[in-house]
């Protein structure tokens, strides 16, 4: 019985690391500038799985080689400070050498690069819209309660900086190559989050406040965008694409797009329109 | 190894004079007893001894069985996720039944199993007998403590009858979602929920307020502390933090109802839900998450420490060695549960909360890897020159350590802010949380009960079914969980009804949740195994032996086995040393119980605890 005890233990142990490496499921290739983020998984698993081995071999001996047997006893010794002291500081220096790699590439996750330009991502129950800055590179201020069929964005008519703004017709959004881009995320409803597995990058959507990440993208292609937020029913249907393009072919896309100003012009909403132009 | 016990020896040496065997007086002293013996309240009939029950000792199997019994409807209702997400061409479930299940059986695993069974179930059976008092200290309360737990779960079943069914906001109930028209049950189901937690709370003050007084005022006569076993600490402080974090989930439960039966804006924002414009104005949705997880971290210690303590006692009685690095053990309790109140934050580092706390949270949440690694160590040393029995429990108490070694350790990728990233909200983290207080707590109830059923019932555990369903649920629950991180890692989302053929994921991945779902349905399976057994050896079952693991520990040392109303017969037990004299040198036996007086092992090397 203890050698068999033993020997599944053992069969666990080596079969997590055979599985580890040969596992067919692991992540897409990344096609953002967090290869970082990447990197600190690699070495957290390096170290944790020798963690794991180690004490799992060491369970495995034990219940091999300390099997009861009726006449022999257990080892008396309540205490071991010198060890304990040891352990416990080797400890300390593991966890500090994985923290501290860790909260480098979380500074830069949070501090956004002066060259990153902008765009808005926003999310409803349940699907995606975006908005880009237009030529004067501002957003337009927004508020939930100009949102109306003729203003879905729910632009405020009064700012300047919203009549260049392109609204995206279609949840296709397309991205410049190795760009810095800023994700201002909104959402007019309930939690969202905007996640697109190969950039690595998320982060929830908070109705009542604009939160935000950034990326660089460094593949062309095309991608999925899911939610990765719970937000109702829908969530699981909640996807869009993006496309990842080179310099000439974004410039197509983004001429396709029309402004605030024309879409107003578009649906003949004659009084918003003045209402805009008034205030140029 | 007690100061404390040590001064009160010398401030009280007046004592001797009255200790009757004068002889062995000087080593065998004990202080007095501080207050008079307890007067119980003794039942009449059969409905107060067995219903409206007041000994702590039913008390604790009736809270066990209610929540096993809500935890067998959250395993059926798992099984149904699985088998939506193995075979979504079957098309048997709606998307709002699916977020149904999820919330349900995450809510009912967490709060109703396993809080109810290590504090309700464990902490009352074992507080008063370890501790060697005759009951909690208020059995009226510990009654209505049970009976209001009941309720709560009456109310929160009762949400599968009402208009919309339960909610289906996930365990965590987000604003706005929660209450917003988008989510299955979010008129009648969420307020049900709420109504139920809010019970919950209440019923589990009552206990909880029990617990603390008992251990720290009930103990026997040389029960000092640092004597108490691991399983009495862990309990102990589990219903500390358990006191200090439930009020936060109570306030944010009565601020959402009131959100949403009265129209205020606690936590909602001005937003347009499905094309129409809501009232509110001015909430905040990230307010509700930090009450919920400054509840929700600590709930993960509330079921943890008691885990942790039990699985120590049963470490320590089948590899008959003492649990190393005791006082060691203690402080880390004791500094997990303190530091668990300062990392709730990490599970928010993608919440759209100010981004900066991330390198605080991150920082507290690796620290608290120290003292959990080192009762990791702790155990395992334990097993080091041990003498191991692969006794049902010490074999369930393994299976723990891997698995809490398993899941502790993804807690280093998810705790480390970068890392989360790209896994937060991936099946990594439902790996994770599964395998670390899911699966691994669980295995220590199995072990506890096999450990403790002969001292309920006075009868053993069938050992053949106990082996089979020991194999069946470690290796099936490892084989669900272990690979389920690398779906994870592929970015598979948590909480997705249908996953399409999405372009990134290879279609390999679904073959993987086809294995991953026959998995946990043969694990499920495997439980009534477990039903049965313990159904069955009620009346069947061998006989016990008095202390049949020659424990050393007081639970074992009533005068009959199973004990009686008042536990200890005519005079309560006085204790003598810790609850681990095991295997020490000179002794006659391999054990040495609590209540042993030094002059009766008078060769015996022991340490002084």
């Amino acid at each position: 019985m203890p050698v068999t005890v033993a020997i599944v233990f053992l069969l666990i142990t080596v079969g997590s690391v055979v599985f580890h490496f040969w596992s067919p499921w692991w992540w897409p290739e990344v096609a953002s500038n967090w290869g970082g983020m990447d990197d600190t998984i690699i070495l957290t698993f390096w170290m944790t799985g020798f963690v794991f081995v180690v004490i799992c071999l060491f369970i495995s001996y034990c219940v091999w080689k300390f099997a009861y047997k009726k006449d022999k006893r257990a080892e008396y010794k309540p205490e071991d400070k010198k060890l304990e002291f040891r352990l416990t500081w080797i400890t300390t220096l593991g966890v500090a050498a994985l923290l501290a790699p860790g909260l480098v590439v979380w500074n830069s996750y949070v501090t956004v690069p002066d060259n990153a330009y902008k765009m808005e991502v926003f999310a409803y129950q349940w699907g995606w819209k975006y908005r880009l800055p237009g030529d004067d590179g501002i957003l337009g201020k927004t508020d939930i309660k100009y949102i109306s069929d003729d203003n879905p964005f729910g632009l405020i008519l009064e700012d300047p900086n919203g009549k260049d703004d392109l609204l995206v017709d279609g949840d296709e959004l397309h991205l410049l190559i190795d760009r810095p881009v800023k994700f201002e995320l909104r959402t007019i409803d309930v939690l969202h989050n905007f996640y697109v597995p190969q950039f690595r990058g998320k982060m929830d959507m908070v109705p009542g406040i604009i939160t935000y990440y950034w990326i660089t993208p460094t593949k062309t292609g095309d991608f999925e965008v899911l939610c990765a937020e719970y937000c109702g029913t829908g969530h699981y249907a909640m996807r869009g694409r993006v496309i990842v393009d080179k310099e000439q072919d974004y410039k197509k896309w983004e001429a396709k797009q029309i402004t605030f100003e024309k879409m107003l012009a578009q649906n003949k909403n004659v009084k918003n329109l003045q209402l805009a132009k008034s205030t140029k | 190894m007690s100061d404390e016990y040590e001064h009160k020896l010398e401030a009280k040496s007046d004592y001797t004079a009255d200790a009757s065997n004068v002889g062995a007086s000087d080593i065998d002293a004990v202080p007095e007893a501080e207050v008079a013996d307890q007067e119980l309240y003794h039942s009449h009939s059969w409905w107060t001894t067995y219903v409206f029950s007041q000994d702590a000792k039913y008390i604790g199997v009736q809270y066990a069985l209610t929540a096993i019994g809500t935890g067998l409807l959250g395993l059926v209702l798992s099984w149904l996720m699985r088998i939506q997400l193995a075979f979504p061409g079957l098309g048997w479930l709606e998307p709002a039944a699916y977020y149904q299940f999820v919330t349900m059986h995450g809510m009912i695993m967490v709060i109703y199993l396993l809080t109810a069974l290590f504090l309700g179930g464990f902490g009352n059976l074992l507080i008063p007998l370890m501790c060697g008092s005759r009951d909690m200290a208020f059995p009226y309360v510990n009654m209505l403590s049970y009976w209001a737990f009941v309720v709560a779960v009456l109310v929160l079943l009762a949400s599968f009858f009402v208009p919309g069914g339960p909610t289906g906001a996930g365990w965590t109930l987000y604003p706005p979602q929660a209450i917003t028209a988008g989510t299955p049950g979010s008129n009648w189901g969420i307020i049900l929920m709420l109504v139920s937690l809010i019970l919950f709370v209440a019923g589990f003050t009552m206990g909880g307020l029990n617990y603390i007084i008992t251990v720290l005022q009930l103990r026997a006569r040389g029960m000092t502390l640092m004597r108490m076993p691991l399983t009495i600490w862990g309990i102990f402080t589990a219903t500390v933090l358990a006191l200090l974090a439930f009020p936060a989930l109570l306030v944010g439960c009565l601020m959402m109802t009131l959100d949403s039966m009265l129209g205020t804006s606690f936590f909602m924002p001005a937003m347009v839900s499905l094309g129409e414009k809501l009232s509110y104005d001015g909430g905040s949705p990230i307010l509700f998450q930090h009450l919920f997880w400054f509840f929700g971290h600590p709930e993960v210690y509330i079921v943890a420490l008691p885990a942790f303590g039990i699985v120590s006692d049963l470490l320590s009685v089948h590899a008959r060695k003492n649990i190393f690095g005791y006082r060691m053990m203690v402080w880390a309790i004791v500094g997990i549960g303190a530091l668990s109140f300062f990392v709730w934050a990490h599970h928010m580092y993608v919440s759209g909360m100010n981004p900066w706390f991330g390198f605080f949270f991150a920082t507290t949440t690796l620290i608290i890897a120290v003292p959990t690694a080192i009762k990791v160590y702790n155990w395992i040393i334990t097993l080091w020159r041990g003498n191991i029995q692969l006794s049902l429990p010490m074999l369930f108490s393994l299976a723990f350590i891997v698995t809490f070694l398993n899941g502790g350790l993804t807690g280093l990728f998810l705790g480390n802010v970068t890392v989360d990233v790209p896994l937060s909200d991936t099946y990594f983290v439902v790996a994770h949380f599964h395998m670390v207080m899911g699966i691994a707590p669980i295995l220590v109830v199995f072990g506890a009960i096999y450990h403790w059923y002969p001292l309920i019932t006075g009868r053993m555990l069938n050992e053949t079914l106990g082996k089979i369903h020991f194999w069946i649920t470690f290796v099936g629950s490892y084989a669900i969980y272990f690979p389920m991180h690398y779906q994870g890692f592929v970015g598979v989302p948590r909480r997705y009804f249908e996953i399409y053929d999405s372009p990134y994921i290879d279609t390999s991945t679904l073959l993987l949740n086809q294995f991953i779902t026959i998995a946990a349905l043969i694990v499920g399976a495997a439980q009534l195994l477990f039903l049965y057994n313990i159904i069955v050896s009620a009346r069947l079952g061998k006989k016990s032996k008095k202390n049949p693991w020659k424990a050393c520990s007081l639970e074992w040392q009533t005068p009959q086995m199973p004990p009686e109303h008042g536990n200890w017969g005519k005079e309560t037990p006085k204790v003598y040393r810790w609850a681990y004299d095991f295997s020490v040198p000179g002794a006659k036996e391999d054990y040495i119980p609590q209540n042993v007086p030094p002059s009766e092992v008078t060769g015996a090397k022991v340490e002084k605890t």
